[in-house]
């Protein structure tokens, strides 16, 4: 899977994974052997680790298993019956999860030059949680074949992201990196935005994909224009006109773009022209993508997509015509779409609907406000009401007359129903792992 | 404040915001012409909540619901002792 050339490198805030050394060396050690044919929980501490291990592991296993970071024993137990894993990657400098499968192997590095050399005789399953903000977690499969398949490489590029390499985005991002970029920068847990901007940096970075949650930190940094890329990425969430518009003032030398992509049905498409949607004309059914709108809801077709869910009494992954149900709402305004939030995460106010992600548009198109978060607080009265959080801008003032003056703007862009009847300041917001806005708890 | 006068204020705050206009609050006055709306009464149950540490309207499991502004006031009052 690892494309030959000197220094190509995966560099995390602590170890730097020299890929030309994997031709001979590796993390597993002996014990790759031993997971031939098998269904491995791939479950590390660091991504340095994770990227290693995925690269012996490709062709090697017959299902690998990518766990969440922090994926206690209880998840790891349900990953484990949901995947009929058989066998257990853990990392080397901790202790071993307790799981009951037949085989297990810690990871280590500096990768050790193997015994044998890596004979790849399977097409390996790579199983992954999906990414969804709600509901408990599904386990879909891919293959190399429809992970890569959105893929157009070009030589000298420095990719880095914010998201994590076991989840569906960073791993697109960490294929790019071991298939063909020159090197690969990654985040680390424990240090914050700022640290992280410093060593990308110094990496020189060209190419860098989060989510704009991710982003709405960035343009909060001050050290933010320590890189210059070529291209910015935003996935993951809706990429409304205000983080487009302050990513392009940032950095006026850089492609702002955003893709759609899901765990489930894979990237499908991205859009280069600065603003948010997506031109009408992209739904259509030819091609490598088909796009289709049904019920307000995006429904995608592509070989970009996982082949199906896993576990007993999974449910279909795809319609009867092949196409994966997004579950995101749409609705077209002029010659565009534009995404309206998620089917499931509707508010209901007196029987109104109201999509969080609608009333958090109109917030952050405020000049005051830098990034929302918008809830639903129960009434005994009509079911729920709009309740919002908002990290200000730098130089805003959090004091009534900001307050008044963001919900006066949000009165003339929404309905009654949907203009927060509650609104907060706070210095952030709460986000999932995988660096989108939680929704719930 | 009093629980009326908080009461009375959050009524006059949440109709200002909202752009309603409320008649005058007598205790007599029923609640549906008091000019609020529902999204407005939710907001204003809400909001007595915050104020008050109290929600007699998710409390009351006999259904029993005030119809005056007066009404409403001892409802506060009697969730409040």
């Amino acid at each position: 899977m690892v494309a030959g050339g000197r220094g190509r490198h995966v560099a995390t805030r602590d170890f730097r994974l020299e890929l030309d050394r994997f031709a001979e060396a590796g993390s597993l050690g002996d014990g790759l052997a031993r997971l031939e044919g098998r269904s491995v929980l791939l479950a590390v501490g660091d991504m340095a680790k994770a990227a290693a291990a995925l690269i012996d592991l490709d062709g090697v296993a017959r299902r690998i298993v990518l766990c969440p970071p922090g994926a206690g024993a209880e998840a790891l137990i349900a990953l484990a019956r949901a995947s009929a894993a058989d066998a257990l990657v853990y990392d080397g400098d901790a202790p071993a999860p307790k799981i009951d499968v037949a085989t297990r192997v810690a990871c280590r590095l500096p990768p050790a030059p193997a015994a044998a050399p890596r004979v790849a005789r399977f097409v390996t399953e790579w199983a992954m949680p999906t990414s969804g903000t709600s509901g408990p977690p599904k386990l879909v499969a891919h293959t190399l074949a429809t992970l890569t398949a959105a893929f157009r490489l070009a030589a000298g590029q420095r990719w880095a992201t914010f998201y994590d390499i076991r989840r569906y985005g960073g791993l697109q991002i960490l294929l790019r990196a071991l298939i063909g970029a020159d090197s690969l920068t990654l985040s680390d847990p424990r240090e914050g935005v700022d640290a992280f901007l410093v060593r990308l940096g110094q990496a020189d970075v060209t190419h860098i994909s989060g989510t704009p949650s991710h982003w709405r930190k960035v343009l909060m940094s001050g050290e933010a224009r320590r890189i210059a890329p070529q291209r910015v990425r935003l996935s993951g969430e809706i990429a409304d006109d205000a983080v487009l518009a302050g990513l392009r003032a940032l950095y006026p030398n850089a492609q702002v773009e955003h893709a759609y992509a899901s765990t489930e049905a894979g990237v499908a498409f991205v859009v280069s022209d600065g603003r948010a949607g997506f031109p009408a004309a992209f739904v259509r059914e030819v091609g490598e993508v088909a796009l289709r709108v049904v019920d307000d809801v995006l429904r995608i077709r592509s070989n970009r997509a996982a082949l199906r869910y896993l576990g007993a009494d999974a449910p279909a992954l795809k319609d009867a015509d092949g196409f994966v149900d997004t579950g995101d709402v749409v609705a077209l305004s002029g010659d565009r779409y534009l995404f309206v939030g998620r089917r499931g995460g509707i508010i209901n106010v007196g029987g109104a609907k109201v999509h969080p992600e609608e009333v958090e548009a109109a917030l952050n198109a405020h000049a005051a406000v830098r990034a929302s978060r918008v809830f639903a607080r129960k009434s005994p009265i009509t079911g729920a009401l709009v309740a919002a959080e908002i990290v200000l801008r730098d130089g805003a003032a959090a004091d009534e007359a900001t307050k008044r003056d963001i919900l006066a703007a949000c009165r003339a862009a929404l309905p009654a129903h949907k203009t927060p009847s509650f609104l907060r300041f706070v210095a952030e917001l709460p986000m999932t792992d995988g660096g989108k806005v939680a929704r719930h708890g | 404040m009093t629980t009326r006068l908080t009461i009375l204020a959050a009524i006059r705050e949440v109709a200002a915001e909202q752009g309603k206009t409320v008649a005058p609050l007598d205790d007599d006055l029923p609640l549906m012409e008091i000019g609020l709306d529902s999204l407005c009464f939710a907001i204003l149950v809400a909001r007595l909540e915050d104020a008050l540490g109290a929600d007699p309207f998710t409390a009351a499991g006999d259904g029993r619901l005030p119809s005056t502004v007066g009404e409403l006031i001892a409802f506060y009052d009697s969730a409040l002792v």
